[in-house]
């Protein structure tokens, strides 16, 4: 396979997955379990999700591990298994990716507020990143993918903690934004311009933004960042807010609404399309599709 | 500007040790304790929940100004006892069984102290049967319910049908809130309000109360 960084100066825009999470959901994950107690239990759901999406045409597959830092994994009393519970995730990935997709290992926030609004010290939401990360790089992921970030602070340190254990690895690095009044902000209050400087100055070789408000607002957070970032973008947006009908929530955006707004993503230059929240292997599949009729 | 001045001042910019600092310099001033609770505490974070509302602060902000309330209210609390000054109402706050997200939880807990409530908060992945027995038991007037997922959400409809069937349904009144959620959800599960920020519910929970 290219090298991921090789692959990033390709002019060609590289597909990601689409979510995790709620695949999980549909194949028994029950609210309140953690979904990352899986790889333990359940690695052949793990691995049928990885399989979907590198049918689909994704050229990226996440690991199970978003909430794989020990601090997380604590709240189920599971990080004394953190060291396998990352580990188990990235051979699911290749087993089901062989060649045909880079692994990237996902870390999501930790799960708690930094000092001084918080109660946590940034050294031990340091070293629960150094963990976390030092187990995926051990396994042989091709990236790293810290994602859903809302507090700049974590996301540096998340960053500076995989410079310190894996200093290879390349980089993505995204943060949540809603949309209010006064534009796009992070609930922990960092606009997208604040994002794009201190993630790049922390280390990020991609910046960019996910999960958020569906695809139209992502968009507008993408033009955004084009004008603010040098770094390669990454998008991957969720499927809309979910609604409830009846007692199941159904995302609004389907696949070929998600395809027709990815290409204008694709026409400003980002770098990496893919989905969160509730985009589905078909999501990926009609993004995947746009992205090959693009002309050469 | 007096001490009840600068205190809603220090408390708005999150200064908790200031806060504590001044709230004993005011009773020692001899303020009554109700005054430094309304014009002081209550007046200071009424500003930061508007700076909120409006997006000119954030969370972090927000944070810092209730740990700046909260050494405040360390020094109020034994002498609103002592005085028999009530709150203005209790309310049982928790996100609901199967959800660990609490931001949004500890806002509205957050909010509604810093409007005079007294807040009982239950925590995260709380059981439709620990809300109603701690409404019952403290004799709450609102039982807030939080959630995140929308997997989650239908534990809701559990904890009104229980309300219902433990006759305090109506004499408490149950709001909801989470970023799922809607004015027609909780029409339909039978939730007395739905809140859209932390800021909003201290207008509904007064509402149902009948105080504005």
């Amino acid at each position: 396979m290219t090298p991921f960084r090789e692959r990033l100066r390709a002019p060609v825009p590289i597909v990601g997955d689409g979510a995790l999470g709620t695949m999980l959901q549909q194949r028994g994950l029950k609210p309140g379990e953690c979904p990352e107690k899986l790889n333990l239990d359940r690695l052949d759901v793990v691995e049928e999700v990885a399989r979907l999406y590198v049918e689909a045409g994704a050229e990226i597959v996440e690991t199970n591990t978003f909430g794989g830092t020990p601090l997380k994994l604590a709240q189920y009393g599971l990080e004394a298994r953190t060291q396998e519970i990352n580990a188990r995730a990235v051979a699911a990935v290749r087993k089901a990716a062989g060649e045909k997709a880079y692994i990237s290992g996902s870390c999501g926030p930790c799960g708690r507020m930094l000092e001084p609004y918080g109660d946590t010290p940034a050294e031990v939401v340091f070293e629960a990143f150094c963990t976390q990360i030092q187990a995926l790089a051990a396994e042989g992921v091709d990236l790293l993918c810290i994602e859903t970030m809302t507090d700049l602070s974590e996301a540096s340190l998340a960053i500076q903690a995989a410079k310190s254990v894996a200093p290879t690895l390349p980089i993505c690095a995204t943060m949540t934004f809603d949309p209010t009044s006064r534009g796009f902000f992070t609930i922990m209050g960092v606009s997208v311009p604040q994002a794009v400087e201190g993630l790049s100055k922390a280390g990020a070789d991609v910046v960019g933004s996910n999960c958020g408000n569906g695809i139209e607002a992502m968009v507008r957070i993408a033009e955004e960042f084009m004008k603010h970032a040098r770094l390669p973008l990454i998008i991957q947006s969720n499927a809309g807010i979910p609604k409830l009908v009846g007692e199941t929530a159904t995302y609004p955006e389907d696949p070929e609404f998600m395809a027709q707004k990815s290409r204008i993503l694709a026409d400003h230059g980002v770098k990496i399309i893919g989905g969160c929240c509730g985009t589905t292997p078909a999501h990926i599949a009609a993004v995947r599709k746009m992205v090959d009729a693009l002309p050469k | 500007m007096d001490t009840i001045q600068e205190l809603a001042l220090s408390l708005q910019q999150g200064e908790a040790k200031t806060v504590g600092e001044l709230t004993r310099r005011a009773v020692s001033e001899g303020v009554d304790t109700k005054t430094i609770l309304d014009r002081g505490l209550i007046a200071g974070m009424s500003v930061v929940g508007d700076k909120f509302k409006h997006h000119e602060i954030f969370l972090p902000d927000v944070l810092l100004a209730a740990k700046a309330m909260y050494s405040g209210m360390d020094v109020l609390k034994p002498l609103l006892l002592k005085e028999g000054i009530p709150t203005i109402g209790k309310v049982v706050i928790g996100t609901v069984q199967g959800d660990l997200h609490d931001i949004g939880k500890n806002l509205v807990g957050i909010m509604l102290k810093g409007a005079g409530f007294e807040v009982i908060d239950l925590g995260n992945d709380v059981s439709p049967e620990r809300f109603v027995d701690a409404a019952q038991k403290e004799g709450a007037q609102i039982i807030g319910l939080s959630a995140l997922l929308t997997t989650t959400m239908p534990v809701m409809r559990i904890v009104v049908d229980l309300a219902r069937k433990r006759h305090i349904y109506g004499s408490t009144k149950i709001i909801i809130g989470g970023a799922a959620l809607s004015a027609e959800y909780a029409h339909e599960i039978g939730a007395h309000a739905y809140c859209y920020d932390g800021v909003n519910a201290v207008d509904q929970v007064k509402r149902l109360l009948g105080m504005n």
